[in-house]
């Protein structure tokens, strides 16, 4: 049986550098789960369609089940945990706690990483843009409504 | 009862764990020493099992052991029943056969697991799973409910005689009879098909088995850890207080992660007890399609008798339910069924008998609705039937028909899935449709918007449908209250939390009682190590049955408290009053007492406790509803449909819920949009679409269509509050209501939207293709 | 679904890249976007023993203006690059518009467009609408290059032309003709999902208002982007009247297409949306190119 080459990455996570040497094959959504113990990014379908395991790859929203580790060598990775922390809620936290924006939270850190961008580019977003801009986040909860109203609550709360 | 914060829109105590990624499911458990488990699963829905060749497996580096079968040797058995039929039930056929941890002679459903692979890494365990060969000989597989029961079918279950799981049959007074002096006779059959609860959770199990302290800890995404932990230590030969079961933060129950026991429930434990390794297994999103439990299936040959002006007089229905390849689930799902055949209507004439069938395909437990709503798209469906054919407006049959206010608690006499007798213990129906209709505006839709737009060639329906739901059932529920030294209040109960705010919503119920803030009350969930007495997360049951628990306990500390309050500030008991976190005179709040200062004294260093009593501030209560609250609701819609398309926008979503006493309105909402989110899916988007051999077609995310942010509408929540009179807090469950009536309001609204071709819809789930087909069949006759 | 084993390379340059394809032989994949592939390789229904990473190789990803008023695009120009370039906007409107239909931000994060034409998805956007745009496809192998338009490229299901050591490097698009008009109609189920149906239609009418020119091609109708033929020829010339428009669409649903069934829909369901997205198309186009929309 041949021996897969390790691979030496270094990446940045939340502004931390890591060093580690893995398989070409292990996803980033298990990377940043098991390697750097990071377990707020969750795994929902490993196919790309639920975005569960959504984080920010240089800024950008991406669905981590669908890169490997490997690939992020020399970038930098945004997760929930980078966002705040339970004595100091980002306002985007902040706001999904006020309109009820979540109830089993599986769905949740992704749902935030896909909106921290998302509300970048657009700071004052219609309904129908914050659904559209989340339509790649399933949530089985919610039934979305609350969602939609968070984002707009922290969008609200982002231009003051 | 006060109500200073039951009934406030509060914000939940688990969220910010939730939002900053602090929360601990399953798979974030790790463990020194850990290892991984993959299933060797079968392709085949059905196939006798002629060897296995596990040779490859073992010698893989990285892997640690592989098991079969035969492997477990005595310890192989299929699980325990969870439900057995009613035993007040007259006639009843029951054939028990449950699931078993790995195939032994012949697989049953596709998925189903023939050995297990433990290695160090998930990736290693599945490169090792291919290299398992598995020798299966294809058998024809058991799909159709009605060629199952055919002679000459094949068995899924070769030592029975048919694929006939069970056999039950109700009735209430004598629907012949109604039948003969019916004015109308209405009979139609109606075929629901499955769909799957879909969680965004999949299943997990962490097991280990520490060899020193001979004690078992097990993490599992179960909505039942207390009879997991009870059946682990039966199986396992050890007592229960060796075992330990934490349903730690789950992502989405739904009901399927309340069957007990997967056989990866049973496995995982006792494979970390062979290797004295903690050993992980997660289930993947393929495996979730396949190996965790489903429901819906049904056909039904339904009959309504009717007088001239629009009376129900009897209803009869024959059904078939396909209860997949294992039955351990008994009769609830059809018992449900059954219950609800007869919606909040008056009908004294009612016949129904349901035959369960095994087929080769994964098993079917509950999933939100459980079976109500299958009983409910019935009597619609039925009832929009003969409304068009009676010339009565839709709304108006079913107010002829509704029962009537002064007739609660209403005896059906037939039984339901708590094998009591069904009664609706209490309800006021028509202002709930009323108020419905008003909120979606549907006389004036009905009399100007709608004739403009058709006018328009634009085609738009409108729906309003009500609908039952038998909530909080027993047996009974616990819990533990204490208020600790620093003030703040712990409470334990085995009522486990998927997602529906019982940290907050049971914190107010104690809040509400102490006095206290929600955020000093603690609640832990869901860990046999905590609280061991309860069953489980089901049939809309938390507030009505733990949260009456938790009030009973939270009562019993009230009164240590003013008690012991009263002595220390010398004050009668009742001039006292409990508010933000202090015990104090209604008229003089100055003189007061802090509660941690009272539970201090309440644990005293030096004296005795006096002979009856108990130190501290502490009660634990159990609340056993003698039958169940039921709650009523009613949907209405205003949808349109794209003629050349058939691709659906929704314009207006009402909900009006009656559940009692509510406890917390934005909780409230969100359980119910939730509700209605799968509903919609079970209407128009999620069908699990079976092969001719039993396989699933659509085993991923990308082919089973769960409705996201695009598909939902917004929905507008309306409330009436009729108080439940058998339980202290007047409260009734809406965990599943948002589901039920949703297939039913679908094809009032469509049919209504099509209204000129003469459509009727007997059938779910809809979609563009089948609503396209169904319109071409009627144009052709 | 944890993928299996593979050698994972990363080339710099497109010579590397080229060598790589070269030694790995045949069962070595090019990752790009990894959209499509990952999933794949989860299910384990691809196992390639190599993958030759193409995310490091800036000379690919660029969004040029070609001399001629056309376009030229680096194959490793990610969608969402593409969404929002001012060049693609004038000078390519029907990509510009069908780009926010393809998936959702995350994938348009990570796609490219490159990797979305070699991939051959009957049922992808970009596949259809570079046939539509008479695009052409830059082929790099390392004894030489070839170019191949767009119409010759689709050979099969998820089957190109592209040899086992060949890489698509660059996308060229034509400049529009004067009086040009475009459309993208699409019907699924949700609206980030695969279309059921759908239609990149391309326009142009003459000085008269005539048709001079009206090339349809439909996604997930057949193995491949199918061009409607025939519907064009019976628009050639003619001026486009709705029913002129109506029976196109309807030799374009009944003659020039061979959708199949699967468990989204039947092929009749199929040939009928067919039939209502090339009208809707067509109308929207026509509308354009004349300058009324």
């Amino acid at each position: 049986m041949a021996k897969h080459s390790l691979f030496d990455l270094a990446v940045t996570v939340n502004g931390t550098r890591y060093e580690r040497a893995v398989e070409p094959r292990t996803l980033l959504s298990d990377f940043l789960r098991h390697d750097l113990g990071l377990t707020g990014t969750h795994v929902g379908c490993e196919h790309g369609v639920c975005g569960a395991c959504t984080v920010l790859l240089d800024g950008r929203p991406a669905r981590s089940c669908l890169l490997f580790a490997v690939q992020v060598h020399g970038h930098e990775v945004a997760t929930v945990e980078g966002l705040g922390t339970i004595e100091n809620l980002h306002p985007i936290q902040e706001a999904f706690r006020e309109a009820h924006g979540l109830q089993c939270g599986f769905c949740t850190p992704g749902i935030l990483m896909t909106v921290v961008p998302f509300l970048e580019q657009n700071p004052d977003p219609s309904e129908r843009e914050i659904r559209e801009a989340i339509s790649g986040n399933l949530c089985r909860c919610t039934g979305y409504q609350h969602v939609v109203d968070a984002v707009k609550l922290a969008a609200g709360k982002m231009r003051t | 009862m006060t109500k200073q914060i039951i009934g406030k829109r509060i914000r939940r105590n688990e969220d910010p764990r939730l939002l900053t990624g602090q929360a601990l499911f399953v798979d974030d458990v790790e463990i020194p020493g850990m290892l991984h488990a993959a299933f060797v699963r079968s392709d085949y829905a059905h196939a006798r099992l002629l060897g296995i060749d596990v040779s490859a497996a073992r010698k893989r580096p990285g892997v640690v052991a592989v098991f079969t079968a035969e492997d477990m040797g005595n310890d192989w058995q299929p699980g325990p029943p969870l439900v057995s039929p009613p035993p007040t039930a007259k006639d009843v056929v029951f054939h028990s056969r449950r699931q078993v941890p790995l195939v032994k002679d012949k697989v049953r459903h596709a998925g189903e697991a023939i050995a297990v692979v433990i290695a160090e890494s998930r990736y290693i365990a599945e490169d090792a799973v291919e290299d398992v060969l598995v020798q299966l000989e294809p058998l024809e597989a058991v799909i159709d409910l009605e060629k199952g029961l055919q002679a000459g079918s094949p068995l899924v279950h070769d030592d029975l005689e048919s694929n006939l799981a069970a056999h039950l049959r109700q009735k209430k007074g004598d629907y012949e009879a109604a039948r003969d002096r019916a004015d109308l006779v209405i009979k139609r059959r109606i075929v629901i098909e499955r769909g799957a609860a879909a969680a965004m959770e999949n299943r997990g199990v962490v097991a280990h088995w520490d060899e020193k302290s001979k004690s078992l800890t097990v993490w599992d995404t179960t909505q039942a850890p207390i009879p997991i932990r009870n059946g682990l230590a039966t199986r396992l030969g050890l007592s229960e207080n060796q075992v330990r079961v934490i349903a730690p933060f789950i992502g989405g129950g739904f009901g399927p992660k309340m069957m007990m026991f997967y056989p990866e429930e049973m496995l995982i434990p006792w494979v970390s007890m062979k290797l004295s390794r903690p050993i992980k297994w997660i289930e993947d999103r393929r495996e979730n399609f396949y190996a965790t439990t489903q429901e819906r299936g049904q056909i039904h040959d339904a009959e309504i008798a009717l007088s001239g002006d629009g009376r129900v007089l009897g209803l009869m229905d024959v059904f078939l339910h396909d209860t997949g390849a294992y039955d351990p689930y008994g009769l609830t799902i059809p018992l449900n069924t059954q219950c609800h055949l007869m919606g909040p209507y008056d009908i004294r004439n009612f016949t129904s008998d349901v035959s369960v069938v095994f087929t080769n395909k994964t098993l079917v437990t509950p999933v939100r609705g459980a079976g109500r709503a299958q009983g409910i798209f019935i009597i619609e469906r039925l009832l929009d039937i003969a409304a068009r054919e009676l010339g009565i407006d839709l709304v108006e049959i079913r107010k002829r028909n509704l029962i009537p206010p002064d007739a609660f608690p209403y005896e059906h006499t037939i039984i339901d899935q708590a094998f009591a007798p069904l009664v609706l213990d209490s309800g006021n129906y028509w202002p709930v449709m009323e108020k419905a209709r008003e909120m979606v505006g549907y006389a004036q839709f009905v009399k100007d918007e709608q004739p403009r737009l058709r006018a328009e060639g634009r085609c738009v329906g409108i729906g309003i449908t009500p609908f039952i739901e038998s909530t909080g059932v027993g047996p009974y529920e616990g819990a533990r209250v204490t208020i600790q030294a620093d003030g703040k209040i712990f409470v334990a109960t085995g009522y486990g939390t998927q997602g529906q705010g019982h940290f907050t919503t049971f914190a107010q119920i104690v809040a509400e009682q102490l006095g206290a803030t929600v955020s000093d009350v603690h609640i832990v969930t869901g860990d046999t190590a905590e609280f061991h007495w309860g069953t489980g997360t089901f049939a809309s049951r938390g507030v009505v049955v733990a949260g009456n628990a938790i009030h009973a306990a939270s009562s019993m500390v009230r009164q240590k408290v003013l008690r012991l309050a009263g002595k220390i500030l010398e004050t009668p008991e009742e001039e006292l009053e409990l508010a933000e976190g202090l015990v104090r005179l209604a008229d003089m709040p100055q003189k007061s007492i802090s509660l941690a200062e009272l539970a201090v004294l309440a644990n005293p260093l030096r004296g005795a406790v006096q002979p009856g009593t108990e130190p501290g501030l502490e009660a634990t209560a159990y609340f056993g509803p003698q039958f169940g609250a039921t709650a009523f609701g009613t949907h209405a819609m205003i949808l349109e449909i794209d003629p050349e398309t058939m691709m659906i926008d929704i314009k207006r979503y009402i909900t009006v819920e009656d559940c009692g006493t509510v406890i917390n309105p934005l909780i409230l909402e969100g359980q119910i949009h939730g509700g209605v989110s799968m509903g919609i899916g079970n209407a128009y988007y999620e069908k699990l679409h079976f092969g001719e051999n039993g396989q699933l077609l659509n085993a991923s995310f990308a082919d089973y269509l769960v409705p996201s942010s695009t598909e939902m509408p917004r929905i507008e929540v309306g409330h009436v509050e009729t108080n439940a009179p058998f339980n202290e807090l007047g409260a009734k469950g809406v965990g599943e209501a948002g589901a039920i009536p949703v297939p039913a309001l679908f094809a009032q609204a469509i049919e209504n939207a099509f209204y000129d071709r003469g459509l009727e819809i007997l059938e779910m789930p809809l979609s563009p293709n089948r609503l396209f087909e169904l319109l071409n069949e009627e144009k052709s006759q | 679904m944890k993928p299996a084993p593979f050698e994972y390379y990363v080339p710099t340059t497109v010579e590397e890249a080229l060598t790589s394809l070269v030694e790995h032989g045949y069962d070595a994949k090019v990752l790009a976007g990894g959209q499509s592939l990952i999933p794949m390789m989860n299910f384990r229904l691809v196992q390639p023993s190599a993958l030759i990473d193409l995310n490091n190789i800036p000379e690919l990803s660029y969004i040029h203006p070609d001399e001629n008023g056309g376009l030229r695009l680096g194959a490793m120009a990610r969608h969402h690059q593409v969404e929002v370039d001012p060049l693609v906007a004038t000078r390519a409107p029907l990509v510009h518009e069908t780009i926010p239909k393809i998936a959702n931000t995350q994938v348009r994060s990570r796609g490219t467009f490159g990797g979305s034409i070699s991939h051959a998805d009957p049922s992808a956007e970009l596949v259809s609408v570079t046939v539509a745009l008479d695009g052409r496809f830059r082929l790099r192998s390392q004894s030489g290059e070839r170019w191949v338009s767009a119409n010759d490229f689709f050979v099969g299901l998820f089957t190109t032309v592209l040899e086992p050591a060949e890489l698509l490097v660059e996308v060229a698009l034509p400049p529009m003709p004067a009086r040009s008009g475009w459309s993208l109609m699409e019907v699924a189920r949700r609206p980030h999902d695969f279309a059921l149906v759908g239609v990149a239609a391309a326009v142009a009418l003459d000085e008269q208002g005539l048709c001079q020119r009206a090339r349809m091609v439909f996604l997930s109708v057949g193995d491949c982007p199918m061009v409607a033929h025939r519907a064009a020829e019976s628009l050639k010339g003619q001026a486009p009247t709705l029913e002129a428009i109506r029976a196109a669409a309807e030799i374009a649903a009944s003659e020039d297409i061979d959708p199949g069934s699967d468990i989204h829909a039947t092929a009749d369901f199929r040939r009928h949306l067919a039939s209502v997205l090339a009208r809707r198309a067509l109308e929207q186009a026509f509308k354009r190119a004349a300058n009324i929309e």
